[in-house]
C-alpha cells in the first residue's frame, strides 16, 4: 500500500514537473513563466520528494527536510526574481491587462530617489 | 522498470527550460529558467538516490537546493542593481 502511494506521488509530481517546463517554453512573457514555472516546480519537487520518502520509510524524515525546505525556499526567490525584472525595466506582455505597480506609482517614485 | 519512465518525464522537462535558457530574450528570462532547472533537478537527484539506493545522496539533494537558493537571490539583486 504504502509502495503504490509512493509511486502515484511519483509520477503526479513528474508530471507538474514537466507541466512547469512546457510552460516555460511556451508562455509570452517574463512574469508568466514566472509563474508557471515557480508554482508548478514546487509541487512537483514536494511530491516527488515526499513519495520517495514513502517508498523507503527510513528516508522519510530527510526527503521530508527537502521538502519542507523547497516549499519555503522558493516563492522567495521567485519574489526576488520577479521584482528584479520588473525593476531592471523588462516590459510586460503587450497584451496584458493590468499592471498594478505602475498604477500607484511606488515601484517608479522609489527608484527615482 | 518503472522508475525510467519517471526519470524520462523529469529529463525532458529539464531539456525544455534549457532551450529556454539558451534562447531567452532578456537576461530575465534566462534566470527564471536556471531557478525552475535547479528545483526540478533537486527532484531529479532525489529520485537518482532512490534508484542507487544510497542514503548519501540525499544529502547532496539538500545541498544542492540550499547552493541554487542563494545564488538564484544573488543574481537577483544583482540584476536589481543593489550589489
Amino acid at each position: 500500500m504504502l509502495t503504490a502511494i509512493g509511486w502515484f506521488l511519483i509520477y503526479f509530481g513528474a508530471f507538474f514537473l514537466f507541466l512547469g517546463a512546457l510552460g516555460i517554453m511556451r508562455f509570452p512573457d517574463v512574469y508568466n513563466r514566472l509563474q508557471a514555472g515557480t508554482k508548478c516546480t514546487t509541487l512537483g519537487a514536494l511530491s516527488t520528494s515526499i513519495g520517495v520518502g514513502f517508498l523507503h520509510p527510513a528516508w522519510l524524515p530527510k526527503t521530508f527536510i527537502i521538502a519542507l525546505f523547497i516549499l519555503l525556499t522558493n516563492p522567495i526567490s521567485s519574489h526576488a526574481l520577479g521584482r528584479a525584472s520588473y525593476r531592471s525595466g523588462v516590459k510586460l506582455w503587450e497584451k496584458s491587462v493590468v499592471d498594478k505597480c505602475k498604477e500607484f506609482k511606488e515601484c517608479v517614485e522609489e527608484e527615482n530617489e | 522498470m518503472s522508475w525510467i519512465i519517471a526519470i524520462a518525464i523529469i529529463v525532458l522537462g529539464v531539456v525544455l527550460t534549457l532551450i529556454r535558457a539558451m534562447l531567452g530574450p532578456t537576461a530575465a528570462d534566462r534566470m527564471v529558467a536556471v531557478d525552475s532547472m535547479t528545483t526540478i533537478t533537486t527532484a531529479l537527484l532525489v529520485l537518482l538516490a532512490l534508484y542507487f539506493k544510497r542514503y548519501i545522496y540525499l544529502d547532496i539533494a539538500l545541498v544542492y537546493a540550499v547552493l541554487a537558493f542563494v545564488a538564484t537571490l544573488a543574481v537577483a539583486r544583482y540584476m536589481e542593481g543593489g550589489l
